[in-house]
């Protein structure tokens, strides 16, 4: 891009951000309707959002709690420097004391914080010891991160799919226009292929990479586990509402760590089911019939997910992924 | 107050008020590049901070800009991670902790009443390995594959697919460690062996406490960081597998022994500066330290805490559940000690007699917005709610408040503080404050915001994002954008200070108590060159029971 249309289309860019954050109706603007998308992020978010599983409750409960603690401790400290501050300025004419000690003071404020730390560490743990129970899952699927796309497996299925950042987002960051909210609601949340679940379903993800550490993230889903070459990762999460729920790697990957979203469709069990089927047939070799229709293969091989499709069984040996986290 | 100080005089049997016609001797490049003089070695620590602060800064201006829309505009995605990565390499290694260093140096033989540090030569050649390490490390911009782009932990296997930045890059980092390394030396046997007679331990100024503390953690985590990243060297040019796990390694014990170093290294970077507001608070209460023995146990259990919390950086890799647990409450338990400073500087403050100097002005932001650096900290700790903080903007916003408006807004005060005693002269009250009124309201509007990103769901270290957080990241661009001038205008104030600014007595602030006030401001070349005649009324933390000063 030339020097002189960058900077003209750049100032621009500047003042629209500016002008836009500057009017309130747009405060609430939001491409996505809550019903099928629960859980996006809004413009100007404050706060960690309760998610959608009990995981997710788990860890907005633990952040409002520290929260609260912090604020209340904070609220003390900095109103005991403001009225320091206030009523003991030399220009008001105080006059310093002289103490310099007291130690029944320093074991005060040493004891009270253990437990105030206790109480905060004890359902923090119940909470940790909850999410580490992957147990009685129904299903397992496996994510792999490879630098830059993450692929899915539905051990047992037969089924695998490759979920890349979505066209549109991939020519709109190459373009080095600036996206706006009603143009591209999805900018880098966005893929080809969704990653999709049943709701009211334990399901068990185990986690590896291909090439360097990337990270699965879901915040709707309340967690992250990295992806590591040579290591598999468990983690577990049960979706109570339907929806699509978008997130991104969260480890360094390289150059397009930020261009690997990860989008997870939660279905009904029975629409999974369907789904499922569907994308087992798709996998499908073709009816050996004449040996003939070599146009018929690759007409067959074209969809990108079709050939890891047909790659996973092979690499999947199904039932046989190692869960064992280290 | 018209006292006699005995030490004021030199070996050559002056009076030492100010002219030093040894310094004066010594030819520029004898002065600067084979220098002994503490003094000397300090301000060359400073300017060097100085100017990497500047580069620094200018990196993150990059980042800043490229973020401050959505849509790539300026750079592209690999250039970026390059310039994330030189950011936090330039601030850690280049400008914090040489600043921390350069203090040291300066103040630590005056606070202690030694004429200069054990090993003057050695203190030379810590300086001056350290230029030449950063030509090295920001030489990587301008080789075929650009400046390293694995982030400033350089995990591997992304760190082994940089191009020669790997090589120049751990190259530079042995250079920064043994600089530490050997200044952790001279400052311990310093401290140790050249107090003058009745500068007891329990009666040093907390910022040579605190500087004995952290270069007991520098010598013991240095040489890990120097293991660490020649396994790095010997995975990616000499065919070993610690790393990868094709050939048997894993890559999670990288993690493990760079974070050994690196939890520490984090605390290396914060007890100085609690040194420095231990002192400034005092003087400018002018009411004792409280607390004094218990600030100085609560640096040393902090410091002993550093070494057994590191994992925390590492809640989501996959660590067994017992091992996530222990981490978890051992973190949250140096919120204890810390809590005991920040109570203690509170009480310093309450019943006295408060004046508002820059020094602290710096000093009490210091208390809290690293209070409120500590308070994402320790959220942080907690495992359940750190799998939705682990890699995103709160976590950069938390470091940035315990870096910036923690150490360095203590190492601003610390320059405010004894510029008089280093050059003789004032800077100018009311351009200070300007400077740090402005600095405040800039760095809360750079940070705060992505406390807020974090939550809402914003990773780390990516150079492009939904148009959702647009907002408060055009917040915080604009913050960084005003920080920027920040430097150049504390530059200016000591600038004009040095060239008209108003003469400074010994004891330059009323409350200030300490050794280093005993002598002529500025300090001549040549200090304590006889030991001082200790009183403990001259001290901050000498015998309150017999004061025996007017």
């Amino acid at each position: 891009m030339k020097a002189g249309r960058l900077k003209q289309g750049l100032t621009k860019q500047w003042l629209a951000g500016i002008a836009a954050m500057a009017l309130p109706v747009l405060a609430w603007a939001r491409a996505a309707t809550p019903a099928v998308e629960p859980d996006e992020p809004v413009r100007w978010q404050l706060n960690m959002t309760p998610g959608i599983t009990h995981t997710s409750q788990m860890a907005y409960d633990a952040h409002m709690f520290a929260l609260w603690v912090c604020v209340a401790i904070g609220v003390l400290v900095f109103g005991a420097m403001a009225v320091a501050m206030f009523k003991f300025r030399k220009s008001k004419g105080a006059v310093a004391a002289q103490f310099s000690h007291n130690t029944t003071a320093e074991v005060i404020w040493t004891i009270v914080p253990i437990i105030i730390l206790i109480v905060m560490v004890w359902p923090a743990t119940a909470k940790l010891i909850s999410q580490y129970d992957t147990r009685d899952s129904a299903m397992t699927v496996k994510v792999t991160g490879y630098q830059w796309l993450w692929k899915y497996e539905y051990l047992g299925e037969d089924v695998a799919i490759t979920s890349r950042l979505d066209r549109a987002s991939e020519a709109m960051r190459q373009s080095g226009r600036q996206p706006s909210l009603q143009e591209l609601p999805h900018y880098l949340r966005d893929v080809d292929n969704p990653l999709v679940l049943p709701v009211d379903t334990k399901i068990r993800f185990v986690i590896t990479a291909d090439d360097v550490i990337h990270a699965w993230w879901v915040p709707a889903l309340g967690w992250k586990q990295d992806a590591i070459p040579g290591i598999v990762n468990e983690a577990w999460t049960d979706i109570k509402k339907p929806g699509i729920y978008r997130g991104q790697c969260a480890e360094l990957c390289g150059k397009d760590h930020g261009f690997m979203p990860i989008v997870v469709k939660a279905v009904s069990k029975a629409e999974f089911r369907d789904w499922l089927a569907a994308e087992r047939a798709k996998n499908e070799p073709p009816a050996v019939a004449a040996p003939a229709p070599a146009e018929a293969a690759p007409a067959e091989a074209a969809p990108a997910e079709a050939a890891p499709g047909e790659a996973a069984p092979g690499e999947a040996a199904p039932g046989e992924a190692a869960p064992a986290a280290p | 107050m018209a006292t006699h100080y005995e030490a004021a005089v030199d070996t050559h049997g002056h009076t030492t008020d100010g002219h030093d016609d040894h310094a004066h001797a010594q030819g520029f490049v004898d002065r600067w590049f084979f220098s002994t003089n503490h003094k000397d070695i300090g301000t060359l620590y400073l300017l060097f901070s100085f100017v990497m602060v500047i580069i620094g800064a200018a990196i993150s201006v990059g980042i800043r800009a490229e973020l401050a829309v959505p849509g790539l505009q300026f750079v592209k995605p690999e250039f970026f991670n390059q310039l994330t990565t030189m950011h936090a390499l330039v601030m850690i290694f280049g400008a914090i902790m040489p600043a921390f260093v350069g203090l040291a140096n300066w103040m630590i033989p005056l606070q202690v009443g030694a004429p200069d540090m054990a090993l003057p030569r050695m203190n030379n050649w810590s300086f001056w390995i350290l230029p030449f390490a950063f030509l090295l490390l920001l030489s990587t911009f301008f080789v075929p594959g650009g400046a390293p782009a694995g982030g400033w932990t350089m995990y591997p296997p992304l760190m082994l697919q940089g191009g020669a930045n790997v090589a120049m890059t751990i190259f530079a980092v042995h250079m920064m460690g043994i600089s530490s390394i050997m200044g952790a030396i001279n400052i311990i046997a310093t401290v140790l062996n050249m107090r003058a007679p009745g500068m007891d331990l329990m009666k040093m100024p907390l910022f040579t406490w605190s500087w004995l503390i952290t270069a007991f953690l520098l010598l013991a985590v240095m040489p890990v960081l120097a293991g660490a990243v020649t396994m790095l060297l010997t995975d990616k040019f000499f065919a070993t597998s610690f790393f990868n796990a094709a050939g048997g390694g894993d890559p999670v014990m990288y993690q493990h022994i760079f974070w050994f170093f690196g939890h520490p290294e984090v605390y290396i970077m914060i007890l100085p500066a609690f040194g420095i507001v231990s002192e400034i608070i005092p003087t400018f209460s002018r009411k004792p330290l409280f607390g004094y023995q218990a600030m100085v146990y609560a640096i040393a259990a902090i410091a002993f805490l550093s070494f057994i919390v590191w994992a925390h950086h590492m809640f989501t890799v996959g660590m067994p559940l017992g091992g996530e647990i222990y981490f978890m409450f051992a973190t949250m338990l140096i919120s204890v000690p810390t809590g005991v400073k920040i109570f203690n500087w509170v009480s310093t403050m309450w019943r006295g007699s408060l004046s508002f100097e820059a020094p602290m002005l710096w000093s009490i932001a210091f208390v809290i917005l690293f209070a409120i650096g500590g308070f994402s900290g320790l959220m942080l700790a907690i495992v359940p709610a750190d799998f939705q903080y682990h890699d995103t903007y709160f976590v950069v916003a938390h470091f940035h408040y315990v870096l910036v408006t923690g150490a360095l807004f203590a190492i601003i005060a610390a320059i405010y503080y004894w510029w008089p005693k280093w050059t003789g002269r004032m800077y100018n009250e009311t351009l200070a404050q300007v400077h740090f009124w402005w600095t405040l309201v800039f760095v809360n509007l750079l940070f705060f915001p992505q406390h807020f990103l974090g939550l809402a769901g914003m990773p780390r270290r990516i150079p492009d994002y939904n148009v959702v957080f647009a907002d408060w990241n055009l917040v915080s661009s604009i913050g960084a954008f005003g920080m920027f001038v920040t430097p150049f205008f504390m530059f200016y104030v000591l600038w004009q200070s040095k060239r008209n600014g108003a003469l400074a007595e010994a004891r330059a602030w009323e409350g200030a108590k300490g050794l280093e006030w005993t002598v002529p401001s500025p300090a001549p070349h040549h200090t304590f060159t006889t030991p001082p005649v200790i009183r403990d009324g001259d001290l901050a933390h000498g015998d309150f029971a017999h004061m025996d000063y007017e």
